[in-house]
């Protein structure tokens, strides 16, 4: 579905990832967990078609990654990208035109899901709101691979599980793979079949979730604080 | 969302739980489950572990699925007979095991939870 062969970055001289490798299966949910500065961004990104690899190369489906991906790739980035005047109708008409996959009765289910007032100005949504209108801008769309940087970073905890209701509910299991980046791995701990381990631009593992709990009796938070110990 | 512990298997947690439903008459022999997207909403917990977790319990023949209509309750009472005993004798040999780490005997053991029945056993 989604492969990572040998990719090298740079930023200015110094490395973000470093030839890493890995591939990723249809109809899963990945973790990909890491410090801040690790990479998990850059690597995003790179799947997303918005930052070039300096060397080796991403496949999505078999094609070259390159900035059309992004009718099969849908990624919420870790900034805010609204436009303050904007309302949420506007934001969700404003998506519609610019993804072919974008499903606006989805859309529409989403945001009573959410509790999203259509006729609110992005300015006067607070910081829960604008998170939770970013997901719906993601799980609107069919596209085969979705991905999420970050998406937890600094909402509370009713936020936090609203998000993870909202990717239950919506995610097409079957069909849509998903890879959640985030350092906030108690949230996703429950919604995870496989982590990956970026640290320094380097995969230092990947693993089945269960398969941890099951053979080293290990949660993944566990885990992680070993492997980055 | 339901509180599990993070490092043992979940899909064996939610058999656990779901089993324990069925031998208390929460869920009824014949009666349907939810789902499995249903159900992983309501734990919080990914999807192909709530499958995991259903086909476990086929295997245990304590649930059928059937085509087309989903995950039911076995209506074989035997089946549940046995499941309700099976959980008594994990209770058990759990007690026992900790009883005898603790250095206790078996005649202190057995007064013990008498006593403690004698006791507590109303409430």
């Amino acid at each position: 579905m989604i492969k990572v062969e040998e990719v090298s970055k740079k930023y200015g001289g110094e490395a973000a990832v470093e030839g890493i490798s890995f591939s990723l299966e249809k109809g899963k949910i990945y973790g990909f967990i890491g410090p801040n500065g690790s990479g998990k961004s850059t690597t995003l990104k790179m799947i997303a078609g918005l930052v070039f690899p300096a060397s080796g190369s991403i496949t999505v489906n078999g094609k070259k990654v390159e900035r059309k991906i992004a009718k099969e790739v849908a990624y919420l980035s870790e900034l805010d990208f609204f436009y303050p005047t904007f309302t949420v109708k506007d934001m969700i008409a404003f998506s519609a035109t610019q993804f072919p996959d974008f499903n606006m009765d989805r859309a529409n289910e989403l945001l009573a899901f959410m509790k999203l007032d259509p006729k609110k100005k992005l300015k006067q949504l607070s910081k829960g709101n604008r998170g939770r209108l970013k997901l719906v801008l993601t799980l609107a769309r069919t596209a085969p691979v979705l991905l999420l940087d970050e998406p937890f970073s600094g909402l509370d905890p009713m936020v936090r599980e609203s998000i993870v209701k909202g990717l239950l509910s919506y995610i097409d299991f079957n069909e849509q793979t998903v890879v959640i980046a985030t350092h906030e791995i108690d949230e996703i701990e429950m919604l995870l079949d496989e982590v990956i381990a970026i640290q320094n631009g380097q995969i230092v593992a990947v693993e089945n979730v269960e398969e941890l709990r099951e053979s080293k009796g290990l949660s993944v938070l566990e885990w992680m604080k070993k492997i980055f110990a | 969302m339901e509180d599990f512990q993070a490092s043992k298997p979940i899909y064996m947690q939610i058999v656990d739980k779901i089993s324990h439903q069925i031998v208390r008459g929460d869920i009824k022999p014949g009666e349907k489950l939810p789902s499995v997207r249903e159900m992983a909403i309501k734990t919080g917990v990914n999807p192909n572990t709530i499958q995991r977790t259903y086909s476990e319990m086929e295997r245990m023949e304590i649930v059928e699925s059937r085509r087309g209509q989903g995950t039911f309750v076995t209506e074989v009472n035997e089946v549940i007979v046995d499941l309700k005993e099976k959980l008594q004798t994990d209770m058990i040999a759990a007690f026992v095991h900790n009883m005898k780490e603790l250095g206790f005997t078996q005649e202190e053991m057995l007064k013990g939870l008498q006593n403690y029945i004698d006791r507590e056993g109303g409430k």
